[in-house]
Formats: structure tokens, C-alpha cells, sequence
């Protein structure tokens, strides 16, 4: 589950001494290939092509040249997707693994029933987040408000996902329920990796906790604070399916992602060429943003 | 970079983190933290508070609903599983699901880890480590800019039905699973698959008999990732499938939201069924799965 960046690959020790490739290696490969360059590259090199027509996704078409991509610019409400987009991965990001390293810590400690709240901890996972959506769209509309009601908070007695300005809020905390399960496990795996000893050998075991974990435990697992942070964000950016669930997308266009817009646009709106610019412009800007965040995790990690 | 690389070189000899040394240094340490214990259990209410509450929406009756719902259920209505059970025409979407999620387990178990295989052992070419960096290049493609594309072409190939959507997983797999599988069959040594071919196996004979076997563990951890994505994947089957009869179990929640209007103890016995079956599987094989991601993780 580490970075792709993470592994330069080792070179190993030849399969044959002689050097030749066993045909078979290559019939091993050949047909994956073919079939992941049909399916994937295929797709992307079309829809490279497709940004630069007027195509509606059916009928005719014309080529217009970078028009699409002059007009994405002046769209508000695909500008209004990016930037509703980045806020939430940036805030979902920042939130799931402050939250996730919180609760390894925790549960790396020494604490009773270990096994069962890790158990716990990791159920979210296995479910859709689509349905747990729903789950909480029904909570937010119903039992919260009935909740702060009976504490006497008007001021939240209302449906967040009603609010143009806080369904945004709502998305969050759905997202984070749920992906903090999957990221509390790598850094649990990564706390673990730390041996007790090391502690000790470093001469701070009688400081106090909070300074252990800035100058030990943190610096150790920084690699795997560097690819949750990168794989999170990444994922975070394609947000769909909880929006589906919880706003639609509203009220209005407040909680439109560009997931969601390429979608719409794209599959109901005729705007298959127009979209497809934007999925370009999609595609660098996460490739920017994940080397990025990878160049600037990576300086502060410690190398044992 | 470079941290990062001597860290997962650090860390792909152990094979997965061991329970036993937890045990030995908190004998050494003294007792139990009993702080932190009660904090993690006041956390893990977050986690069970929505679940009971979807529990006993389920269970209701319409007219228990008011309140901030989650008092318990003075009477059950077990109607709601039946209703549900007949509008979204649950079987058929427990079988769709059931039927792509293993389609794609064992097509990405038997393809993947063979493709890792050839490129792993092969590193030192050109043309298998670019192949390698091809294909881990495809993990910062999202998702968006392939959708529009792929459906014109699954629907020209005929493959907009499950059986196109199986071939789907295990191809956008592949990148991350290449990935945890090169570094895995690295660390697995040569000498092995060298005394398999003295003894005269050819090289699909040596990894069918003696690398795949060995792949087990990883095997276990790409196995769990792909069956969870491909149950609770809603996009793709969402743009991809054509024939409403194919829907799998998320889509189906989607597809009856405007029949379940509001009938929200239908609704929620039917996201309980939806949820159930990945559930059960997965309080049966706890330490398992946790165990085969962690396992995924430190490799």
C-alpha cells in the first residue's frame, strides 16, 4: 500500500544466466497489456481527442481547437466544482488522518480488548459508502435536528444538508466516518513496525508522551503519513458516490464535484467534448498536486 | 524519495507485524492503559452509533419514526425486509453483485500476480520496466476522464454487462496490485524457482507450482481489496451496465430511492440487507482481513 514512488525497483539476479528471455515472460505480459491499453489508455487518449471537438456525445462533430478549455475558465459552474472539490479533500484529508494516527495511537497503546476495537475501528470499510450515505442523509434530515432541538441549539436544529453554505460540512463528516477505517489500519501497521526498544536506545523514555511522539514516532512512520496523506487527497478529489447520497449535488450547485459535473455534463447535458476538456485539466491537476504534496511530505520523513 | 524506499526495503523482510512482540513489551511495561482504553471505546461508539441506528430504523414501524430515532423499537415490523426484499428485487441484485465481485477476485488473482511475476523477474530489461512504470503511471489516472470514453466503448464491444464490468476491475486493478506484488515476489529468493527449473519445470510450470503457491499472503490482501471494491462500487456499474435486470446491490439502493419515497423503514431494511452480506463476511474473518491489509500495507 505504499507509493508507487516509494519502490524503485531492485534489480534482481538474472532468471538465466545466459540472459535470454523465456518466451513465456513475454506471453505472461503481452496479453495484459494489450487488453489495459484497450480499456484504459485507449479511453483517455480518446477523450484527450474528444476535448478538442464540440462533440455532444452523439451525432456529428467539428474540431474547435482549445475552445473548451478558454471556456472551462469561464464557466462559474465548473469553477465552483473546483473549488468545492479541493476544499473538501483538503479538510476530509487534514481530518481522516489526523483522526486515524489519533485512534492507532490508541489503539498501539496499551489497552484492554485491542483486538475487538480494531475490529471495530475497521468496519466502515467494508461498507458502501453510497448506502452509509443515505444512512446519514436520513440523520442529518431528522435525528440531529430533533437532537439539538431537545438541547435547546436552535441555531443547528436545522438540516445541514439544506444549508448552501454547510451541506458541505455534512459531506465531510460522512466521508471521514468512513474513510478513517481503511487509514487507521495503515498506521496502525506502521506503529507496529517500531520497536519497543527503540525508545529506550534513544534515551527519552522518561519524556513525556506528546515529545516521544514528535521525536520518535511521528519522524518513523513518516512514510506512511506521506502516502496516506497523497492516496487520500487523490481519492478524495474523485468524491461521487456520498454526494449522490447526501445533496445531489444542492442545494443548488453548492456541493457539485467534478466528478459530478463530468458526469452530468457528459452523460446528460450533450457536453461530452466540453467535459472531457475539463477531465483533462482534471487529470494534470491531480498529477500536479500528487507530486506536489509528495516532494514536500518527503523532505520532513526520517530514514532509519 | 529515498526514506521512503529504505523504508519499505526496511520493512519487506517482516513478514507481517507480530503479536507476539506486542505481548512481550507490554508485560515488560506493566499494566493496561485504562485511560486510553475507555477513550477508544467512547470513539467506537461513533463507529456502532450509525449502524444500531440503521438497525432499528429497519426494524420499525412508520408510524415509530418521529423523535431523534434511536429509541429502541417497541414493536418490530419484519414486513419491512419482505417490502424490500420485493422492490428492489434483492436476489437478483445480491447475485449480480455476488456473482462480479468473484468474477473479479479470482480473474484479478490469477492475471495480476502473474503479470507481476514476469516483470518482477525481469526488471533488468527495458521492456518489463517500462512495462512497470507504464502501468504505475496509471494510478494518478482518475477515474473521470476515463468514464465518458469507456461506456462508448464497453457498449461498442458489448461489454456493458457484468462480465465486461469483471474485465473492468481486473484491468484498473492491475496498476496498485503490480505494484504490492512486484516488491512481494522480490523478496521472495530465486534460488527456489532455479532448483524447480533444474529439475526440468518450464517457466509457467515454476510459477504455477512454486511461485504462485508462495504469493498466498499477498494473494489474501489483493484478494480482500478487490472484493470490497468491486461489492460497494457504484460509479462503474452506474455508467457501465445497460440492462436494468444486471444491477448490482448499490445501484440498486440508487435506482428504488424514488420508490422508497418516504417509506424510510422500507428504505432502511433495505440498505440493512445491502450492507448485511459484506457485514457478516466480515465479522466471521475479522483478524483475517484486518491482518491481510496490514499485511498489504508494510510490503
Amino acid at each position: 500500500m505504499t507509493a508507487p514512488v516509494a519502490s524503485t525497483p531492485r534489480r534482481t539476479a538474472t532468471p538465466r544466466r545466459t540472459g535470454r528471455t523465456p518466451r513465456a515472460f513475454f506471453w505472461m505480459v503481452v496479453p495484459a497489456v494489450v487488453i489495459f491499453f484497450g480499456l484504459h489508455t485507449i479511453p483517455v487518449l480518446t477523450g484527450m481527442f474528444f476535448s478538442l471537438t464540440n462533440y455532444a456525445g452523439y451525432g456529428t462533430w467539428d474540431l474547435v481547437g482549445l475552445s473548451n478549455y478558454v471556456n472551462l475558465f469561464l464557466d462559474d459552474r465548473v469553477l465552483n466544482s473546483y473549488g468545492f472539490t479541493f476544499g473538501f479533500a483538503i479538510v476530509s484529508t487534514v481530518l481522516v488522518n489526523v483522526i486515524a494516527l489519533a485512534i492507532a495511537l490508541g489503539l498501539n497503546a496499551r489497552i484492554k480488548f485491542k483486538t475487538a476495537f480494531r475490529g471495530v475501528f475497521f468496519i466502515p470499510y467494508v461498507l458502501a459508502i453510497l448506502i452509509i450515505g443515505y444512512v446519514f442523509n436520513y440523520l442529518f434530515a431528522n435525528s440531529f435536528p430533533a437532537i439539538f432541538e431537545s438541547l435547546g441549539i436552535t441555531g443547528l436544529s436545522g438540516n445541514i444538508l439544506a444549508d448552501p453554505n454547510f451541506a458541505w460540512i455534512g459531506i465531510v463528516i460522512t466521508t471521514v466516518w468512513q474513510a478513517a477505517a481503511f487509514n487507521v489500519i495503515l498506521y496502525l501497521a506502521g506503529l507496529q513496525t517500531i520497536p519497543g526498544e527503540i525508545y529506550e536506545a534513544a534515551g527519552i523514555d522518561g519524556a513525556s508522551a506528546w515529545r516521544r511522539f514528535w521525536s520518535l514516532t511521528f519522524p518513523l512512520i513518516g512514510a506512511y503519513f506521506t502516502i496516506n496523506m497523497v492516496l487520500s487527497f487523490k481519492s478524495f478529489l474523485q468524491v461521487f458516490d456520498q454526494i449522490v447520497a447526501l445533496t445531489n449535488g444542492g442545494p443548488g450547485t453548492s456541493t457539485e464535484s467534478i466528478a459530478m459535473v463530468i458526469y452530468r455534463g457528459g452523460f446528460q447535458g450533450g457536453e461530452y467534448g466540453y467535459q472531457m476538456a475539463n477531465a483533462v485539466v482534471y487529470l494534470f491537476v491531480i498529477i500536479l498536486v500528487s507530486f506536489i504534496q509528495l516532494r514536500f511530505l518527503q523532505r520532513r520523513e526520517a530514514s532509519y | 524519495m529515498s526514506a521512503a524506499l529504505q523504508g519499505t526495503e526496511a520493512l519487506r523482510t517482516v513478514p507481517a507485524p507480530s503479536p507476539r512482540r506486542r505481548r512481550r513489551r507490554s508485560s515488560v511495561n506493566g499494566g493496561t492503559n485504562w485511560w486510553v482504553t475507555a477513550l477508544i471505546a467512547v470513539c467506537s461508539l461513533t463507529v456502532l452509533i450509525p449502524l444500531y441506528f440503521t438497525i432499528i430504523t429497519a426494524l420499525k414501524t412508520p408510524d415509530q419514526l418521529g423523535g431523534t430515532g434511536f429509541e429502541w423499537p417497541t414493536s418490530v415490523r419484519w414486513e419491512n425486509f419482505s417490502d424490500a426484499y420485493q422492490l428492489t428485487n434483492f436476489p437478483r441484485a445480491l447475485l449480480n453483485t455476488a456473482l462480479i465481485t468473484v468474477g473479479a477476485v479470482v480473474l484479478t488473482l490469477l492475471t495480476n500476480s502473474l503479470v507481476a511475476y514476469a516483470i518482477a523477474r525481469n526488471m533488468h530489461k527495458k521492456f518489463f520496466r517500462g512495462l512497470y512504470f507504464y502501468f504505475l503511471a496509471a494510478i494518478f489516472v482518475p477515474f473521470p476522464i476515463i468514464m465518458l470514453p469507456v461506456v462508448k466503448e464497453t457498449a461498442l464491444l458489448g461489454l456493458d454487462t457484468p462480465v465486461g464490468l469483471i474485465l473492468l476491475y481486473t484491468v484498473y486493478g492491475l496498476s496498485f496490485n503490480i505494484f504490492i506484488f512486484v516488491a512481494y515476489i522480490q523478496s521472495i529468493p530465486i534460488e527456489l524457482e532455479e532448483a524447480a527449473r533444474m529439475d526440468g519445470a518450464s517457466t509457467w510450470g515454476v510459477f504455477w507450482k512454486v511461485v504462485f503457491p508462495l504469493l498466498a499472503p499477498m494473494n489474501a490482501t489483493v484478494g480482500i481489496l478487490t472484493c470490497v471494491w468491486a461489492w460497494n462500487d457504484f460509479l462503474l456499474p452506474l455508467v457501465v451496465l445497460s440492462d436494468p435486470s444486471a444491477q448490482t446491490l448499490p445501484l440498486a439502493q440508487f435506482i428504488f430511492q424514488g420508490q422508497f419515497n418516504t417509506n424510510y423503514t422500507v428504505a432502511f431494511a433495505s440498505y440493512l440487507m445491502a450492507l448485511a452480506p459484506l457485514l457478516i463476511v466480515y465479522v466471521i474473518a475479522q483478524k483475517w482481513v484486518v491482518s491481510g491489509v496490514m499485511r498489504g500495507s508494510v510490503k
